[in-house]
């Protein structure tokens, strides 16, 4: 904390997860903090990388089975359709409060100057290449370049 | 409280953002903007004006509707104020800060 007096200057996201909570989680972080005048980055490993591959990204959804915060019966939300319904239900009321889908969200964070990495061994994992993923992403590093781009004074690291 | 700002006294919250926006003027604008090391060129005026008149439409400011606001694009936003733009811009347009999340 002495450094600075802990202010700080940079967010390292690290994005897991592709369920739409989560990478709106990420995302809302990570353009908060640019907002704020931090700088961030986010690192997109395993199933995050679904946030910004072109095909998949704007077919996210919410979990609606093994989420007790939705409030419904495990059985319930395995049936067909379910998640498909809470999800399209979730996007009805983030529209309301103005949060845009996951492209635009995708193209107000490259224009606010967050940069964007795809994990080189989840790429791999998935047989995924460049090409597949969202044009805004920076490159496809491996961790220990993540690592790299994070060294500094008040850089923080965040792993969703 | 009461600061003085281009030879007038102004009265600002803690955070010093105007809280009456009848004072402001440009001369209060032009010293808040050297306040923040940015010179306003008339991009700049562009764009708070644009922000003043939300403001007066009470419209509820954040990043994504500056960017389709069709005055200016987010990227630009960011070159013209540099470190936390919509804070920035706003304090020098005196109007309040924005309570925005994105």
């Amino acid at each position: 904390m002495s450094e600075n007096n802990g202010a700080i200057k940079k967010m390292m996201i690290i994005l897991s997860k592709g369920t739409l909570e989560n990478v709106y989680a990420a995302f809302v972080l990570a353009n908060g903090a640019r907002m704020e005048g931090i700088e961030s980055e986010i690192f997109f490993t395993f199933f995050g990388l679904e946030a910004v591959h072109k095909k998949k990204l704007e077919h996210l959804h919410v979990a609606t089975v093994g989420n007790p915060a939705m409030h419904m019966p495990t059985m319930l939300g395995g049936l067909p359709g379910m998640e498909a319904l809470a999800s399209s239900m979730m996007k009805k009321e983030m529209e309301k409060i103005d949060m845009p889908d996951v492209h635009e969200f995708l193209d107000i964070l490259t224009a606010s100057g967050v940069k964007l990495w795809a994990c080189k061994l989840a790429m791999d994992m998935f047989h995924y290449k460049k090409e597949d993923l969202y044009e805004g992403v920076d490159a496809v590093i491996t961790v220990g370049d993540f690592y790299k781009q994070s060294q500094g004074e008040g850089v923080h690291m965040l792993f969703v | 409280m009461e600061k003085i700002i281009a030879g007038k006294n102004i009265t600002v919250n803690e955070e010093g953002y105007l809280t009456d926006f009848s004072q402001w003027d440009e001369q209060v604008g032009e010293a808040l903007a050297a306040e923040a090391n940015i010179p306003l060129s008339a991009r700049h005026w562009e764009i708070l004006k644009y922000l003043q008149n939300e403001q007066k439409n009470q419209v509820a400011l954040s990043i994504r509707r500056i960017g389709k606001s069709g005055v200016t694009d987010i990227k630009e936003f960011y070159q013209l104020f540099p470190n936390a733009p919509l804070k920035t811009a706003t304090k020098i347009a005196g109007i309040p800060k924005p309570a925005s999340c994105i």
